[in-house]
């Protein structure tokens, strides 16, 4: 896994069929202080929350997040993803094959970034990506309000 | 994930991102992508493996000195295979007596789910933490819901949920329960022989197999879209009985 051939011939064509949805960006580029200075966030699409959040809804339209405040207790991570098509018994044994971090603060302490960012966050991975937008400027001002240099993005 | 990528660049935050699908990501050209070959649901590969998990977050995060863009690399190792990969014909480890009680799935499911509850127990006890809860309700409580569906009921919700998002919930809470047991015994299982196990070994898979019917068939559009979508996956799908 997981390149296209691998893949079941009916699941390789849902996918293939996505493509053209994926193009015509533009080439926006930002260069981040050294890693050695830099504020790290997470982003993930796994639909993770924390318990007691509101659990992501059925419309795979939602393009709403849940913060991830960095203490989290790891047993207050759930995940609430409308696609049952990944596994997520690597999560259920350890949050960091998905959320990895603890090992971000470990590159934190040793000097190897600059800094963890004090909120992460999530999304549920299914919306039509250019109805994310309006919600990913907003997030980019956020963590820019948390002075973070940059993000490490962990899809399902 | 690579366009929020674009987005949150043209936002003023640099990214650098896991790629799962390595054709996605040579058709959407985020600013810069680390394609790795595990499974879905994986990005960093290894359950309490800090050293792999470090490596890849390592060459993840070295993309970020990048002097210019797009950047795509492939990451060079594969997951390492457990003892369980190398157990040919391990169905998987847990096996319990979920097949009486035909007529009434909802009834197996809930005996089911006391059976387990040892391991579920262990397995809670050992990792420190438990990914069941999803819902806000017990397991139990989950259970009943399904139960009551099936039986052609549909008066339990939580916190005022549409049917199918109550449904959705709670086999979340459930799926993640027969998983995290299903982990706990010796010699544990890789998740697709759990994940078959689940469908077409336990009372609960027969049990969610009967729901999809019953939730196709309702005039109820959030059950049906649930069922649809959000209920048994793909690689499942294919080998269950029309």
């Amino acid at each position: 896994m997981v390149r296209l051939a691998d893949l079941h011939p009916a699941d390789a064509k849902a996918q293939l069929d996505k493509i053209p949805a994926l193009t015509g960006f533009g080439r926006p580029w930002v260069k981040p202080p050294v890693l050695s200075k830099a504020r790290i966030a997470i982003v993930t699409t796994a639909g993770l929350h924390r318990r007691g959040d509101r659990p992501y809804g059925p419309s795979a339209k939602s393009t709403d997040y849940r913060v991830i405040p960095g203490n989290t207790p790891a047993s207050e991570l759930v995940m609430s993803h409308q696609s049952v098509n990944f596994d997520r018994s690597g999560f259920q044994e350890d949050h960091n094959v998905v959320f990895p971090i603890d090992r971000l603060s470990e590159l934190a302490r040793e000097g190897i970034i600059g800094s963890v960012a004090e909120y992460h966050y999530a999304f549920m991975g299914a919306a039509p990506i250019k109805e994310l937008k309006p919600k990913a400027m907003e997030l980019a001002w956020l963590l820019k309000k948390d002075k973070v240099d940059a993000v490490l993005l962990s899809p399902v | 994930m690579g366009a929020l990528s674009h987005y949150l660049e043209e936002g003023g935050i640099a990214t650098t991102g896991i790629s799962l699908i390595r054709e996605h990501t040579e058709a959407i050209k985020p600013p810069r992508a680390l394609w790795v070959s595990f499974d879905l649901g994986r990005p960093f590969a290894v359950p309490h493996d800090a050293a792999f998990q470090r490596r890849v977050l390592l060459a993840l995060l070295r993309l970020l000195e990048a002097p210019s863009g797009p950047v795509l690399v492939d990451y060079p190792e594969q997951a390492p295979h457990t003892d369980a990969d190398e157990m040919e014909g391990v169905a998987c480890p847990v096996s319990f007596g979920g097949a009486a009680e035909p007529g009434d799935l909802g009834a197996a499911l809930a005996r089911e789910i006391e059976e387990i509850a040892p391991w579920y127990d262990l397995a809670r006890q050992r990792r420190g933490r438990t990914t069941v809860g999803a819902s806000g309700v017990s397991v139990e409580d989950a259970a009943r819901i399904v139960g009551s569906y099936l039986n052609g009921k549909a008066s339990e919700t939580i916190n005022g949920l549409s049917a199918g998002e109550n449904l959705k919930l709670a086999y979340e809470d459930i799926r993640a329960y027969y998983f995290e047991a299903a982990g706990a015994r010796p010699g544990s299982a890789r998740a697709q022989e759990i994940l078959r196990w689940f469908w077409f070994k336990t009372a609960a898979g027969r049990a969610f197999a009967q729901l999809q019917k019953v939730c196709l068939a309702s005039r109820d559009e959030s059950a049906k879209l649930f069922a649809s979508r959000s209920l048994v996956p793909n690689v499942i799908q294919r080998e269950l009985p029309k």
